[in-house]
């Protein structure tokens, strides 16, 4: 049985932090950055755990500033 | 699989609409306006026509407008651009014209301008992002502020005496024999998000179908004005602005 493997890619630079990414994430495999910022002084989204991703593309519909981009594949793992 | 080998163009399944230029958006974290702008830049691409659509700016926070989507546009005067786009898509009936107008610009200063563009039945869409404050200015009490919402200009919440109610514009609009479609919309979840995508498709459609005018409200936040967080704000907004701005088709023909 396969399943769909997806990665996102985050401009780090656009992001303003947000968070509103954060909760459309039924997996939860999103969080801000906690000691780092962009150089607006923004901390941004990063993917926690990647493998679990099923590049649903919830989270980077919902980001405002377009900052998501998504890639997805079926697998047969 | 690694990371590189899922990174492949031909994986690809989301990512900023091309149309959406590289330079940041001034808008505050979370702001609806950064979200309407991605799905109108996606809606022009899509529907192919950017080298024949003109946006007309307003003034207040979607001011500059003019630098985030690559498509032409023109700057009106604080609440005029429902003239302009009126003088505009008479000029050029081939194009796609419309409006892009936050509640202060269009609900406020420019309440003429925009009944009676929509009364002619001029062939624009007309964009309403209502978060209910004037954002830009810093907060003040608009015309589409709920019953009881505390502003810097009333800070104690508005009441019926001193400041009357929210003005309802787009039921106004609905009443309006020139106007084709009118509909309320948010973008605060990606089934919203679709929903309003769709909306102002149609709008545009229309638009270029001569058909009158399509006016397409989005119920917004204003997480600054509201002062509370992004997430906050859309939690606010489905517990308070949509009871007084049901979302939903007000006129369909
Ligand atoms: S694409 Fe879907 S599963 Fe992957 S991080 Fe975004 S919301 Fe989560
Ligand atoms: S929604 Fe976009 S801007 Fe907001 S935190 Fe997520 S990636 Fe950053």
């Amino acid at each position: 049985m396969g399943r769909m493997r997806g990665v996102i890619v985050v401009d780090e630079e656009r992001c303003k932090g947000c968070r509103l990414c954060i909760p459309a994430c039924k997996l939860g495999l999103l969080d801000l950055t906690s000691k780092k910022v962009n150089r607006k002084g923004y901390p941004y989204v990063q993917q926690t755990n990647w493998e679990e991703c099923n590049g649903c593309t919830s989270c980077a519909i919902v980001c405002p500033d377009g900052c998501i981009t998504v890639y997805r594949k079926k697998t047969e793992e | 699989m690694t990371k590189e080998e899922l990174i492949q163009s031909e994986n690809l399944v989301y990512k900023k609409p091309r149309l959406l230029n590289d330079t940041t958006m001034h808008y505050c974290p979370g702001c609806s306006h950064s979200l309407v702008h991605k799905l109108v830049a996606e809606i022009i691409e899509e529907m192919n026509i950017e080298g024949d659509t003109i946006g007309i700016c307003p003034v207040g926070c979607a001011v500059f407008a003019y630098r985030y989507i690559d498509i032409d546009w023109l700057e009106a005067a604080h609440g005029r651009a429902p003239a302009l786009a009126s003088a505009v898509k008479r000029m050029w009936p081939d194009h796609l014209v419309f409006t892009y107008q936050g509640d202060g610009d269009l609900a406020c200063i420019g309440t003429g301008e925009t009944i009676h563009a929509l009364n002619r039945g001029e062939n624009i869409t007309v964009i309403f992002i209502n978060n209910a404050i004037y954002g830009m200015t810093g907060g003040q009490m608009a015309p589409t502020t709920l019953m009881g919402m505390k502003t810097s200009t009333c800070p104690y919440g508005r009441q019926a005496d001193l400041h009357g109610y929210p003005l309802q514009i787009t039921d106004i609009a609905a009443t309006l024999p020139g106007t084709c479609y009118v509909t309320r919309q948010s973008v605060h979840t990606v089934a919203n998000i679709s929903k309003a995508k769709k909306a102002i498709r149609k709008a545009f459609e229309n638009s270029m179908n001569h058909k009158g005018a399509s006016f397409v409200e989005i119920v917004s936040t204003c997480s600054a004005g509201w002062k509370m967080t992004p997430d906050k704000a859309n939690q606010w907004m489905e517990e308070n602005m949509f009871k007084n701005y049901p979302l939903g088709d007000l006129k369909n023909e």
